[in-house]
């Protein structure tokens, strides 16, 4: 009865946009990596686990995991204002609970891990990509991990529900508009880590969404591997 | 000692309780304290609300101004939220700079609001392109027993409800004393309502006093309003370390559309 539905990029419902992941790009760091998810760019560093200052918040039982994600200045449009804002402060820490569960911060006790997270070119999707290349940047600091964090935005556009969305299909209005559906997940498990949404989505179609993103999450976790083999393999 | 913190003696117990589907006050691991709801909290305020949820109590106001569209919506008012985690509500709350909690708190209500649509934001504009109404929500706990988001929630709509513009002068001048009759472009659909999970060890519930809500590794808010007769997820936020499973996320969306008709059913007299 309906029309086939066409995303404006032309991508099949469920078809992520091209990734590219490399590791290794920040020497200076203990661990770097980047993720784009097509014009998405994410750089992320990892320093530590290293002596938490000041003193007092460190704690003897356990490591902390610190996140810092931003946008640089020009990543975006209208040039963002440098420093912290609020977006970016709450985004930090969904980060640092998205990625904490698969680390043992227990086995090192008083120390922090610093992940630097900055966005270079914002096409949506920044967090998630953010977390992809945090992920890689812990592994390749070495940090045991029981595994890799994958993520990925999943959303609806009126009634459509798609995958990895870019500007212009967030920022759709017609119908029942644009949802963002962002979420993250433990590789090879059924723990979801990130789940945060903007938008329209009626409950019972959450499964569907949750079944859409086990598939993208596998490919993303295949390009995880792949960057993270190549800096192991030179 | 009211500051202590919850003791590792007292998770535990709550932990096999809840395994039990039991708590201390007697209620279901999914049941909601009493709701209450009052009105007229200031008169200085275009609309304000009080609401109860069990002991945790929380005040909301709304406040009117007319100022310039946002560039990127030339054709709309604005909505802002804000709130303050006063120290007077809690012994857990310092003076000073607002931590995590204290900013999220607010934009998680801000997001239920504005991504329902309850406000016809179109409907706000005094002047095309150069004047529109500005609506600010200020939440204020005045006693933290537990789930301020779903309490916070609940107020903003009932002030919103409850909120009637004041006059304007020829130059689009607000005069304050002057009150008018008209309430703001609301949707007639019941909501946004909030539903905050929590969990600890493998058990979900709703509705925690603060005592459970300490003593529970995670927590997600769910804001949701009725739409075309169904129900509609606007926004959805995780706080805290522990993951939830697929299994769990499910379960969750099997509750909400029955809690939603619950809270409905109690607070159409009222809204």
């Amino acid at each position: 009865m309906a029309e086939k539905f066409k995303r404006p990029s032309g991508r099949a419902l469920n078809e992520l946009r091209p990734m590219i992941a490399k590791v290794g790009i920040v020497p200076n760091a203990d661990g770097s990596a980047m993720f784009s998810f097509g014009k998405t760019v994410a750089i992320a560093a990892v320093y530590g686990p290293r002596q938490l200052h000041p003193q007092h918040m460190q704690d003897p039982a356990t490591g902390i995991l610190r996140v810092n994600y931003d946008l640089l200045s020009f990543s975006v449009a209208d040039r963002k204002k440098p420093g912290p804002s609020r977006r970016s402060q709450e985004i930090s820490k969904m980060t640092e609970w998205a990625l904490s569960p698969v680390l043992d911060l227990e086995a090192f006790p008083n120390t922090v891990i610093d992940v630097q997270i900055y966005i270079l070119q914002a096409d949506a999707g920044t967090r998630t990509a953010g977390i992809n290349a945090a992920s890689l940047a812990l592994a390749h600091a070495g940090i045991p991990m029981r595994n890799l964090v994958c993520s990925v935005a999943l959303g609806k556009q009126d009634k459509e529900i798609i995958v990895d969305l870019d500007k212009d299909e967030e920022d759709f209005e017609d119908g029942e508009g644009a949802t963002d559906f962002p979420l993250a997940k433990i590789a090879n498990t059924d723990e979801f880590t990130l789940l945060q949404l903007d938008g329209k989505i009626p409950p019972e179609r959450v499964k569907e969404v949750l079944d859409m993103a086990n598939k993208c999450f596998e490919e993303i976790y295949e390009v995880q591997k792949k960057a993270l083999k190549e800096v192991v393999e030179k | 000692m009211s500051s202590m913190e919850t003791s590792n003696l007292t998770i535990d117990t709550l932990r096999k309780m809840f395994e039990a589907g039991k708590r201390f006050d007697g209620r279901g691991l999914f049941d909601l304290r009493e709701i209450k709801v009052g009105f007229d909290v200031s008169n200085k305020a275009e609309g304000s609300a009080r609401v109860s949820l069990g002991k945790t109590e929380v005040v909301v106001g709304v406040k009117l101004q007319v100022g310039e569209p946002y560039p990127d919506s030339m054709d709309k008012g604005n909505l802002m939220v804000s709130g303050d985690m006063l120290p007077l509500a809690s012994p857990r709350f310092q003076a000073g700079p607002p931590d995590f909690y204290a900013i999220e708190l607010p934009r998680l209500v801000d997001r239920a609001i504005r991504e329902s649509k309850i406000i016809d934001l179109k409907k706000l504009v005094v002047k095309e392109g150069e004047k529109v109404w500005t609506v600010i929500i200020d939440i204020y706990p005045i006693n933290d027993d537990g789930n301020l988001i779903d309490a916070a929630t609940i107020g903003a709509v009932a002030a919103l409800r409850n909120t009637f513009l004041p006059g304007l002068d020829k130059d689009s001048k607000i005069d304050y004393d002057k009150k008018t009759k008209e309430k703001l472009p609301l949707s007639k659909e019941m909501g946004p309502f909030s539903f905050t999970f929590y969990k600890l060890g493998n058990s979900l519930l709703l509705d925690p006093t603060r005592e459970e809500a300490e003593a529970c590794d995670v927590r997600v808010t769910f804001g949701l309003s009725s739409y075309n007769k169904g129900y509609m997820i606007n926004s959805c936020q995780k706080s805290g370390r522990t993951p939830f499973t697929q299994e769990e996320i499910e379960k969750m969306m099997e509750i909400l559309p029955k809690k939603f008709e619950e809270v409905s059913e109690r607070l159409k007299k009222i809204l």
